[in-house]
This record gives structure tokens, C-alpha cells and sequence, in this order.
């Protein structure tokens, strides 16, 4: 039969953004894949170079509206670490809950996503309504529902609203309800096992070497999370575990995501008992010294690096983010190859894409 | 296939990483600074690529976690960060290349995850990387005849 290319996208309603994907189909099974971006990309990188520290901090919520919070966390980190400043230890506590609190808001929107794109529209409602509440408390952290711009250079911009503790376990106990409920509409349904169970195989070993990181990782079986790998802020005196699945597939990567929601809900209630009073926040100095510094972190799609140059001034001399979408992306190919047409948004889906910060 | 994180081999700390590299490597690569779960060198770029395989297939760095460019003006560089699963450890590796022949080995082939990485820093500053399986821009208009991120590009209004 004639093999042609099938162009999905550039606005393709399983795309989650503005990118192309063109696949190489024989009859229905699809040959070979090629993921074209670039459409989304603003120059993030050199725009950098003109604004003042504190000034890209802003900028670094608009690399992923579904995370925001954990790349101006990154930014930050990545600056303190060049300037060798050192945040309180309360300011390292708030840190991590409101990077839990943004990595299940995070989740609930590819879940809620990934259930559109399967036809589960119950699915879809539900997760977004709870997706709410968690805006609802970083909104009440922050003033802002999506580009926070709360974390920065030696702290966070202030401290906990009062009640917010109170308002936050009481989420987290209703929400676990809900998860079992979306395991209901989820795991349950025959037409949900039966498009993700055994598609869109990535083996562990393709997975390290083609440097996919994250839930992708983890669903291939690889205990490997930069929050217990290489810990930063208070990961390291909580006590928690690495979510992981051993089959592969689009399935074993939304149990990951599933599970490690839960175990977000565990990680927050653990820092609120641990949590110490004192200051939120430290003076920064306004120039970096010429040096260089790197910062990782576990974004809730995976590994997110800055690496940052500083050169005496108040202006970085270059700001180089690692993305993990960008590396996932490039990796899509190996999980495609083999399967239906129709697998195509069951795949590409469970990938948890975000272009804002694929092109940056 | 081996588990990584549980990787049946003895961990290695930094400083054996850093014996091993210089024991290999006499001359060409220099180790700059040690930290926990970090260490900083920079290479030759004629030995780089060396050094990656001796890296991957010896002292078990699986990850390549970033590549990217910089403009000194006066040189280019190249910073690699690799990491180890087995060995908890990320390796930066700084490479000076010159500005008239922008050139260095591509690490694709021995990791895949560098690919793209790659082709930006192609794309971003005209870097050239040898034996690259498709050196081509990636976010850019194929016929785009400048490198924006090199520093004598100018961004308007600034």
C-alpha cells in the first residue's frame, strides 16, 4: 500500500497547543512520526538577557501556565544558587507546598485533558472542578489564578494567609474522595483500559537514553524523581515514596500521575506538621557575581534545568532552561511507531504536553 | 534491562568519578570544582567526545540532562550537563570552541536525549555539530539566515 504523511495539527484538538505532528501512515498503522515545534517559540531565552533579575521572575510563570509556580521556583533557585543566598527555612516549607499544590492543579488539568481527548467528557468536568479549588488556594496565596509570580530570589513574597492551613487540609480531604471517584469513571471504563493498556510502549531503556524524565519515565518503571534523586529545598526531610509503574504504556503513566497526586496530598500534610515559624523571606543581592550555577528541579511533566551565567551586573549574561516536554517530544517518534491513527491522542495524550515551555 | 536507581554496581562518590576522569584523561580535561552531587570540568573539545563515551560506557552516565550554547564573544562554548542515575551526580562539562569553526562532535549518537538540544544550539548559534544525525533548525524558518542568540544579534527597542 502507498505510505503518506498525515499532518495532525498545527491547531489539532489533541495537541494541547500549537505544534505539528506528522505521521507516516501505511494503510491505518502508522511507520514513522516526526513532531514539528517552534510555532509558540517568543525568544524567552535572550529576552532574559535585557531584564533585571527580579524582573524575569514574571517572565518565568509565562513558560507553562499549568505549572507556573514550579518554573519561577526553578528561576529562583537557579539565581540563589549563583548568588549564594539562603532561604529561611519556613520560605523552604511554603515552597513545597505550593509546588504540590501546583503539581495536583498541574495533573488534574492533563487528567481532565486526557479525558477529552478519549471522549471522556465526565472525566474532563470532574477534574477541572477540583482543579478549582486548588487554583482557589494558590490563588489565595498569591492574588493570581495562573502566573503566580509568589516565589522569589531568597524566599517567597509573603507569608501563608491565616486559615490557609485550615482551608488546605480540608481540600486535600475532599479531594482524595475524589480521586477514588475518578478511578470510577477512569479505571473502571472497559473503552479507557482498552485504548491505553498496551499502547504507546516506551521501554526504560529508551526512555533513559532518549532522556525523557518525569511521569513518562517513571510509568516505564525507572524509580528515578529529582525530588529524592537530587533534593532540593525540604524534599529530603519528608518522608515520601516515588510513584512508579512497570508497564510502559499510556496506562502505566496515568496510574503514575494518579498516584503521585496522592502522594502530593501526603507530602502537603506532612510540611504543615513540620512547618517552622520565622522569617519568609532574605534580601538578595541586586548583581550576580561572574560565575555560573545550575539549578533541577521535578516539574510535575519532569526534569526542568536553568543554567545561569552571571557576569557583575543586575542582568543575566545568559539564561538556559531545559524544558521536559522539549526532550519528551523529541522522544514521541519510538512510542508511536506501530500503532493506529486512532492511538495518536491515547499516546500524545498521556505525554502531558505544554508548548509554552517547549518552545519557550 | 537493569533498573536504573538499582543498579546492581557500587555507587561511585565524586571524587572517584573525578580519579577516574583525571587517571583516563592526563591531559585535556580539567576538573574545575567539586560539590555534593556536582562536579564541574571543562574539556578539549578534541577529546570531548572521548570522554562522553568513557563517561557513558564506564562511570555509568546514562542522562544527558542539558546542552546548550554561549556566546563569550570572543569564543564559543558549549555546556553539557550529564547525569548519572547510578552515581547521583551531574557532570557539567564546559567546551571553548572557536569563533571562526563552530564545530564539535555531536553526542546523539551515544545519547539520543542530546538531539535536540542540538539542533538548538544549532539553530540558536550556528554551533555545528559533527556526525549530528539531522543538523537542522528546529524552531526557527528553515531559510532564516541569522543566529539570534549570539550577542551581536540585537534585539529591537533595547
Amino acid at each position: 500500500m502507498a505510505e503518506m504523511w498525515i499532518n495532525m495539527g498545527p491547531q489539532h484538538p489533541m495537541t494541547h497547543g500549537l505544534w505539528n505532528l506528522r505521521v507516516k501512515v501505511d494503510g491505518e498503522t502508522i511507520v514513522d512520526a516526526e513532531p514539528v515545534v517552534g510555532y509558540l517559540h517568543r525568544g524567552w531565552e535572550k529576552l532574559t538577557e535585557n531584564r533585571m533579575y527580579p524582573q524575569i521572575i514574571p517572565m518565568s510563570d509565562r513558560l507553562c501556565y499549568g505549572a507556573s509556580m514550579s518554573w519561577s521556583h526553578l528561576y529562583c533557585l537557579a539565581v540563589e544558587e549563583l548568588m549564594d543566598v539562603e532561604v529561611p527555612e519556613r520560605a523552604e516549607y511554603i515552597r513545597v507546598i505550593v509546588l504540590e499544590l501546583q503539581r495536583i492543579a498541574s495533573h488534574l488539568m492533563w487528567l481532565a485533558a486526557y479525558g477529552t481527548d478519549l471522549g471522556l467528557l465526565t472525566g474532563f468536568v470532574y477534574a477541572m472542578r477540583e482543579r478549582e479549588l486548588f487554583l482557589d488556594l494558590l490563588q489565595s496565596v498569591s492574588g493570581a489564578r495562573m502566573t503566580y509570580n509568589y516565589m522569589r530570589i531568597g524566599g517567597v513574597r509573603n507569608d501563608l494567609p491565616p486559615n490557609f492551613e485550615r482551608d488546605c487540609l480540608r481540600t486535600l480531604d475532599f479531594f482524595e474522595k475524589k480521586l477514588d471517584e475518578y478511578e470510577q469513571i477512569y479505571d473502571k471504563s472497559a473503552i479507557f483500559r482498552l485504548r491505553t493498556e498496551g499502547v504507546g510502549i516506551l521501554k526504560a531503556a529508551d526512555a533513559i537514553n532518549l532522556g525523557v524524565t518525569g511521569p513518562s519515565l517513571r510509568g516505564s518503571g525507572v524509580r528515578i524523581d529529582i525530588r529524592d534523586h537530587d533534593p532540593y529545598s525540604v524534599y529530603d526531610e519528608l518522608d515520601w515514596d516515588i510513584c512508579t509503574h512497570p508497564d510502559c504504556d499510556c496506562y502505566a503513566r496515568y496510574k503514575v500521575r494518579m498516584d503521585e497526586m496522592r502522594m502530593s496530598c501526603h507530602i502537603i500534610r506532612e510540611a504543615f506538621k513540620k512547618m517552622p515559624d520565622g522569617p519568609v523571606r532574605v534580601k538578595a543581592p541586586r548583581h550576580a557575581p561572574k560565575r555560573t550555577a545550575f539549578a533541577r528541579v521535578e516539574d510535575p511533566r519532569g526534569e526542568a534545568l536553568m543554567y545561569v551565567i552571571g557576569d557583575g551586573t543586575d542582568k543575566p549574561f545568559r539564561l538556559k532552561v531545559r524544558s521536559p516536554i522539549f526532550v519528551t517530544v523529541s522522544a514521541v517518534p519510538i512510542m508511536l511507531k506501530g500503532y493506529k491513527v486512532a492511538d495518536v491522542p491515547a499516546i500524545m495524550g498521556s505525554v502531558d504536553m505544554c508548548l509554552g515551555e517547549t518552545d519557550r | 534491562m537493569k533498573e536504573a536507581g538499582e543498579h546492581p554496581t557500587k555507587k561511585m562518590s565524586e571524587s572517584d568519578i573525578v580519579n577516574a576522569v583525571r587517571k583516563e584523561f592526563p591531559d585535556g580535561v580539567t576538573i574545575g570544582g567539586l560539590a555534593p552531587r556536582r562536579i564541574f570540568a571543562r574539556a578539549d573539545r578534541f577529546v570531548f567526545y572521548k570522554l562522553c563515551q568513557f563517561l557513558k560506557d564506564q562511570l555509568s552516565f546514562e542522562h544527558v540532562s542539558c546542552v546548550t550554547g554561549v556566546d563569550r564573544i570572543d569564543r564559543f562554548q558549549v555546556v553539557y550537563h550529564i547525569s548519572s542515575y547510578q552515581n547521583q551526580c551531574v557532570l557539567e562539562i564546559t567546551v571553548d570552541i572557536p569563533r571562526e569553526e563552530p564545530e564539535i562532535d555531536s553526542i546523539t549518537p551515544l545519547w539520543g536525549g542530546a538531539n535536540w538540544h542540538e539542533r538548538e544550539t544549532y539553530d540558536m548559534f550556528g554551533i555545528r555539530f559533527r556526525n549530528h544525525p539531522r543538523l537542522e533548525r528546529i524552531f526557527l524558518p528553515e531559510d532564516a539566515q541569522y543566529f539570534p542568540f549570539r550577542k551581536d544579534f540585537k534585539l529591537r527597542g533595547t
